[in-house]
């Protein structure tokens, strides 16, 4: 019976949001046709959500544990950037495509580090280091790139492998599914996750319980900052440049992801499952917003209005799950 | 408005006290509350008369506090009458409560750490005028209210987050009081106040019954309920088993038996006595902590108790805490085993040392979590294989506590929030049983737990000491650190003023030793 009750909570509030997805599909095929509810056309879909994606599954765990990492997005330009400069593209055509895929992944650990110990050890509010984290990397981002966009040229290799579709699926669209797998896996079966949710529950009591809270919260920031990496490699593949505009106002669509997926923005309470619908409905209505030539202006607002709409079918679906449980 | 209406108030007291004794103020008839899959009340009966303690007795999850939250207004009973003064009335909210001239003191504190003293006492009745709040005029209110309680020391403007917990309990009963009600609800007041705060507050229900108001209390110290209570309504599962028995007539057994069903061995357990070689396992010496205590040592054997007395605010739950290394001493060493402690908390848990903290909601409880996680919070990691969670593994241990300890409902899926506050207390105790410590540190280990589960509780904590723990005790209750524990340090002040075998020393020695020191 409290078996019973425990699956249901989730899949109650999972209802709300496939069902919204469900909604934004049939209105795909009926304003589209064949050119929504094609195989071409779906692929497309996850391709785009491919960086929003990887990225909001790094921030589902800072929120997850009371935080947030404003600066995602300019670290994801920055990691383009550093990741595409003369440099790394002549140490890549000499020792191999990875280097340039290594740069960007350190590039994002490290800021995501830096943010964490700004956090953890520093005592900076998340909302203060991660914003300051935003301006300076944007802005080292532009000193690197001289405002240029960066082409790859001449690493081959980088874009065989990235470029390539196994099983018919772009290899940017596995590496989406393969990070969220992992963070589900790490989020709901691992130690790890069980910290994040007790030190988003009630970071006092979490401590006192001998969890080391603060070396966690630098894990956890370095999480977003290494998925923020591995949007850039997915950036560099799909626009084979690196740019200091790359990831712009990205933050805001990962946390929205996060947020109308269900995860509470105060913490304690994370699921990747629901960040993944997240990012699939906004996904999607970009994409029939896109195909229907609509104006972008008219796409923001109903944005906007999703995610309300999603928040209070949550609140809902919350609601009628404490008559329903326990 | 309507049902909310206030009853006159200009009526002089002696009157309505003379109206009173025929007619109650306050009539519950067959309340019934209904919580998702639970069934927190199934009829209760209460009838209260103006100048009267009532006292409400009852096992933890017995419904006490759902009780009286319907009548505050912050649960709504799914069936039932309320009446006041013979009229039914509808309690939709707080504020319709305080309407009707029910204050409420809650079982865990609701005070915001955020706002001042004045500020939480005056919270949703600020005193204004157009909008811009009278703040000395606050101040002056709340510095009476708190003369009143006997807390001069604390001031109006004081952040309430910097107080203990009972220094949080007295602001919530300094703001129950600048009601001006007709009955002051008070669930579990005296649990976290030592001896001298609890007399302060007889007093101050005493003052209010001499001017008629009514006072519901609520207490799991059947002794106070003797000295205090007037009338008693017992409660079992959420029915009243006994309405208005009158205090004076009613032998202690039997209300232990109306309540529990049973007879239940009002003792502690036999004390075997430590081993003259016996390791000793914690060792701290010269602790201090900046301003709030210092220069204390003491030696905690295998299978020693040491309780811990003194007024709150002495530093007693500081010391607790800074051995656990929740605060960072200023000086001093504490040793488990010989080996020296450099750390925070991580480094105390890791070495075997347990601390269940004084405040279970803001420092214990993941509230929103199953009790199964909270039972294995501290032990997750260690059931877990390369950082994999075994959960089936979580839930038979805590499993296990909750048999032990008959925590009720007995079922580890529930979620913290919806345990009572007795219930709430035993699975922060399980969490550390699980744990298996080897330095058990317990601030108010009973605090908010009935009779039945006391017994066990004290019995489950000789039995610890027995497999060889080191135990420390702190407790507002001196019986309770002179039963349970085999040496006690006597704590005034931030200074050991007294340090013996607890055999040897009686209460009223303890009481004029806390004293002593805090006067000087
Ligand atoms: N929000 C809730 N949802 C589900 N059950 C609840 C909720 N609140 C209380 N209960 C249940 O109602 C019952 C009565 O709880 P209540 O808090 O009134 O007990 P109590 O008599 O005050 O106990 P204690 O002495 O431990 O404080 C308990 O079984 C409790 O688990
Ligand atoms: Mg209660």
């Amino acid at each position: 019976m409290s078996q019973r009750s425990a699956l249901m909570g989730p899949a109650l509030r999972m209802g709300g949001l496939v069902l919204a997805l469900v909604l934004l599909v049939v209105v795909g095929v009926a304003t589209g046709g064949e050119r929504f509810w094609s195989t071409g056309n779906l692929i497309t879909v996850l391709s785009l959500a491919a960086v929003t994606g990887v990225v909001s599954i790094g921030m589902t765990f800072v929120i997850t544990s009371g935080g947030i990492d404003l600066s995602v997005g300019a670290v994801v330009g920055l990691a383009s950037v550093w990741a595409s400069t003369l440099a790394t593209q002549y140490a890549a055509q000499d020792y191999g495509w990875w280097v340039i895929v290594v740069t960007a992944l350190a590039v994002g650990l490290v800021a995501g580090l830096v943010n964490g110990a700004l956090v953890a050890y520093g005592k900076v509010p998340a909302f203060i280091a991660t914003l300051a984290m935003l301006a300076a990397a944007r802005g080292l981002a532009e000193i690197i790139a001289g405002r240029r966009t960066q082409v790859i040229r001449d690493v081959e290799p980088f874009f065989d492998v990235f470029q390539s579709r196994p099983l018919g699926v772009p290899t940017i669209v596995w590496i989406f599914v393969v990070v969220a797998a992992a963070g589900w896996f790490l989020l709901n079966r691992t130690t790890f996750g069980r910290r994040t949710v007790a030190v988003g529950g009630n970071p006092e009591a979490s401590r006192l319980a001998g969890i080391k809270i603060k070396r966690h919260t630098l894990y956890l920031y370095g999480i977003a900052g290494l998925t923020a990496g591995i949007g850039a490699v997915i950036l560099l593949a799909r626009t084979t440049a690196g740019s200091s505009t790359h990831g712009t106002l990205l933050e805001l669509d990962a946390i929205a992801a996060v947020v109308v997926g269900g995860t509470l923005l105060a913490g304690g309470r994370g699921t990747i499952t629901g960040t993944v619908l997240g990012v699939l409905i906004f996904s999607t209505l970009t994409n029939v917003f896109v195909l229907n030539n609509l104006d972008s202006s008219v796409q923001a607002i109903a944005k906007g209005a999703i995610i309300v709409v999603a928040v209070l079918l949550q609140q809902w679906f919350a609601a009628r799950e404490k008559v329903t449980s326990t | 408005m309507v049902d909310a209406d206030p009853q006159p108030t200009e009526s002089p007291a002696p009157q309505r006290a003379e109206r009173t004794a025929q007619q109650p103020f306050l009539e519950m008839r067959g309340i019934v509350k209904e919580f998702p899959g639970a069934r927190a009340l199934d009829g209760v009966d209460l009838e209260v008369r103006p100048g009267e303690v009532h006292c409400l007795l009852g096992q933890n999850g017995a419904g006490k506090s759902t009780l009286i939250k319907t009548l505050a207004g912050a649960h709504q009973p799914t069936s039932g009458e309320i009446l006041i003064d013979g009229e039914p009335v509808t309690i939709s909210d707080p504020v319709a409560a305080l309407r009707l001239g029910i204050a409420t003191i809650y079982q865990e504190l609701d005070v915001v750490d955020g706002l001042t003293v004045a500020e939480n006492i005056y919270l949703g009745h600020e005193l204004a005028s157009g909008g811009v709040t009278r703040r000395a005029e606050a101040a002056r209110n709340t510095r009476k209210l708190l003369e009143r309680l006997g807390h001069t020391e604390i001031t109006p403007h004081r952040e309430v987050g910097s107080l203990s917990a009972a220094g949080k309990q007295i602001v919530s009963l300094a703001r129950a009081l600048s009601r001006d009600a007709r009955v002051v609800i008070m669930d579990e007041p005296s649990a976290v106040l030592d001896s001298e705060e609890v007399g302060n507050l007889h007093r101050i229900v005493r003052e209010l019954t001499a001017d008629g108001v009514a006072v519901v209390y609520i207490s799991h110290r059947l002794e106070e309920i003797r000295q205090l209570g007037d009338r008693i309504t017992v409660l079992k599962d959420g029915r009243t088993v006994a309405e208005s028995l009158v205090v004076a007539d009613t032998p202690t057994d039997d209300l232990i038996k109306l309540m529990t069903g049973r007879a239940v061995e009002y003792a502690f357990p036999d004390r075997p006595g430590v081993a003259e070689d016996a390791a000793p396992v914690l060792e701290v010496e010269d602790l201090a902590l900046g301003g709030v205590f210092s220069d204390v040592s003491l030696t905690v054997r295998a299978g020693e108790i040491v309780g811990l007395a003194g007024l709150v605010g002495s530093g007693r739950s500081e010391i607790l805490e800074t051995i656990y290394g929740a605060r960072r001493a200023t000086s001093g060493t504490v040793r488990v085993g010989g080996k020296r402690l450099r750390g925070g908390v991580d480094a105390a848990v890791a070495a075997g040392i347990g601390l269940c903290p004084e405040e279970r909601k803001s420092q214990g409880l993941l509230l929103d979590e199953p009790v199964y996680r909270n039972i294995t919070l501290s032990t997750f990691a260690r059931t877990a294989r390369a950082g994999l969670l075994d959960e089936k593994a979580e839930r038979a241990a805590a499993r296990e506590q909750v048999e032990a300890l008959d925590l009720r409902p007995a079922s580890v899926e529930r979620h913290a929030r919806t345990l009572s506050g007795g219930n709430q207390q035993k699975a922060l105790l399980a969490r550390w049983l699980v744990h298996g410590c080897r330095v058990l540190l317990l601030d108010e280990p009973t605090r908010g737990v009935d009779v039945g589960a006391r017994a066990e509780i004290y019995t489950l904590i000789r039995r610890l000491a027995d497999d060889g723990a080191a135990v420390i005790v702190v407790s507002s209750e001196i019986p309770e650190v002179l039963g349970l524990a085999d040496r006690v340090l006597v704590i005034s002040d931030g200074k050991a003023v007294h340090e013996g075998p607890a055999g040897e020393i009686d209460e009223h020695a303890v009481l004029d030793l806390v004293m002593e020191g805090s006067v000087a």
